[in-house]
């Protein structure tokens, strides 16, 4: 076998087999930070030993063999009794005095780990970085660069809440049932978090305005979960989502680094495999709340979300975007959650439907809760330079500009802001 | 595992008697699964004292060693298997207490 084709193999163990690995020796040891030090030690012996010794038959196996002797090793050389104690256990493969748990419907190594990285006792930001470094392995520099934070920021964060599991005792489980959708949510909230950070990635002029490596990350942990939850629907709901969003990453953005809107995109550049996905989710869903029969089983969120997302990519032009299914579904997404951000988006299909006048005056109501978001400044702007209003549209551009972190949507704004007549057309070449 | 579970008092009245009861309810339930420690109110900050004997001679001072418009009212120290458990008591706890409450490990 040859250096790449090792290097490869490496590379699909570590996004194949890490977060088993972890969870493995989290349950064994009974230690998230030992267990994540083994771990990375095993993966460190499958670099050196690997381009010698062969890739295993099973890499997954060698690697949670391997991190296990790690484990005891480490163990060994470290001589308090308590140590030694816990030592004997894993040797025998004796659990101690943890009780039996009872098995649920569902249970995976890998989902116990997310739900402890996503556990509603640890600060969000804390959840985000613990499960893209214990179940997405991702290192901390990595981490650090992707929420711009610094390295040792990011590491005390990461550590913090570590201890905390330990020290507090933050159960190492699947919640029981009744408790299941509510944590599913929160995990659902983290996996969302990582892919806008990718999606809307934030950062000083020059850096990349889209983090396809963290987006990847999202999508990748999220079809994790599905595989995991099958019959989740809001799970479905926000795999399909990411999808029908990442299929149009590449068209979201023009090779000078510029946003292109959604109507102003070179649909052909749409990723048709991610969109035949994501369709086909979001009818597995409408299927499964059709024929439900329970009040429980009403489409949540992320599946609303999808579909919107859905009715989006089914439109050949954005002229045939069918805008009225579209405000139909945010008026069944405002029945669930009112937030002012989702009245803000109806709008923008509004707009669409009854006109920029219409939709202003939507807008212009979400002032007070919105006024230091960036999108709401945007949107106006966007809305108010259609209705010819250029002067109060530069203001708002302005105010949008200094709000936005994004390199893409500054230069989209920017040049919106100065050439308010011209129409950003996307250089695809 | 034990968890100390502290009653914050955001407001200058005491406890009302609907609350007491609702507090008796939930001491009876902690005692009979076995959960139950220790529990106790407190009186008010202004009836604390300070003590300080680092130096050889204790010295006595009136008063909370800080002032703060939240305070400890009261405590639980629970027994929990982990913090799922002891999040779920400390749930029931703040409803029948009518106040937020902060759980913290023992080490």
């Amino acid at each position: 076998m040859s250096e790449v084709d090792v290097q490869a193999a490496i590379t699909r163990a570590h996004r194949a087999e890490w977060a088993r690995v972890v969870a493995i020796l989290t349950r064994r040891l009974g230690d998230f930070d030992r267990a994540e030090e083994a771990a990375a030690e095993a993966f460190a012996t499958a670099v050196e030993r690997w381009p010698t010794d062969g890739v295993p038959p099973s890499p997954g196996a060698w690697l949670t063999t391997t991190a296990g002797r790690k484990a005891i090793d480490r163990l060994r050389r470290e001589s308090r009794r308590d140590d030694r104690y816990r030592e004997a256990r894993l040797l025998s493969g004796d659990d101690g005095d943890t009780p039996p748990e009872p098995i649920g419907a569902v249970d995976d190594v890998r989902l116990r780990l997310i739900f402890t990285c996503c556990h509603p006792a640890l600060a969000p930001e804390a959840r985000v970085a613990l499960t893209l470094r214990m179940v997405g392995g991702l290192t901390v520099p990595e981490i650090a660069r992707a929420f711009l934070v610094r390295e040792t920021t990011m590491g005390a964060r990461i550590t913090r809440a570590k201890s905390k599991i330990a020290t507090a005792r933050i159960p190492y489980r699947v919640p029981a049932a009744a408790d299941l959708p509510a944590r599913v949510g929160g995990v659902l909230a983290v996996l969302y978090l990582v892919f806008n950070e990718g999606y809307l990635a934030s950062g000083p002029p020059g850096t990349d305005p889209v983090r396809a490596d963290l987006t990847a990350e999202a999508i990748r942990l999220t079809r994790l979960l599905r595989a995991l939850l099958p019959d989740d629907g809001e799970v479905a709901g926000l795999l399909a989502l990411m999808l029908l969003i990442e299929a149009r990453r590449t068209a979201r953005v023009s090779s000078d680094g510029v946003l292109v809107p959604l109507g102003e995109q070179d649909r052909g550049a749409w990723d048709t495999a991610l969109i035949a996905e994501g369709h086909r989710l979001v009818r597995e869903r409408l299927a499964a709340v059709a024929a439900a029969t329970t009040a429980g089983s009403a489409p949540g969120r992320y599946q609303i979300l999808a579909a919107i997302n859905a009715v989006h990519t089914s439109a050949r032009d954005a002229d045939d975007t069918d805008w009225s299914q579209i405000i139909a579904l945010y008026d069944q997404l405002i029945r669930l959650d009112p937030a002012p951000i989702i009245v803000l988006n109806r709008s923008i299909a509004v707009a669409e439907l009854d006109g920029p006048e219409v939709a202003l005056a939507a807008v212009d109501r979400l002032a007070a809760p919105l006024s230091t978001y960036h999108a709401y400044h945007a949107t106006r702007a966007d809305l108010l330079r259609r209705l010819g209003r250029d002067q109060q549209a530069r203001a708002a551009y302005d105010r949008a500009l200094a709000l936005s972190t994004n390199t893409a949507e500054t230069a989209y704004l920017t040049r919106r802001r100065d050439h308010p007549r011209a129409t950003v057309r996307p250089d695809h070449g | 595992m034990q968890y100390l579970m502290s009653v914050i008092q955001d407001r200058p009245e005491l406890g009302t008697e609907q609350e007491q009861a609702a507090i008796d309810v939930f001491n009876t339930r902690l005692q009979e699964q076995g959960h139950w420690v220790f529990a106790g109110g407190l009186g008010f900050p202004d009836t604390a004292t300070v003590v300080d004997n680092r130096g050889g001679e204790a010295l006595v001072t009136d008063g909370p060693f800080v002032e703060s418009k939240e305070f400890l009212a009261g405590f639980w120290i629970l027994e929990a298997a982990d913090l799922d458990v002891a999040l779920a008591l400390a749930a029931e706890g703040s409803k029948a207490c009518n106040r937020r409450i902060e759980i913290r490990p023992f080490l």
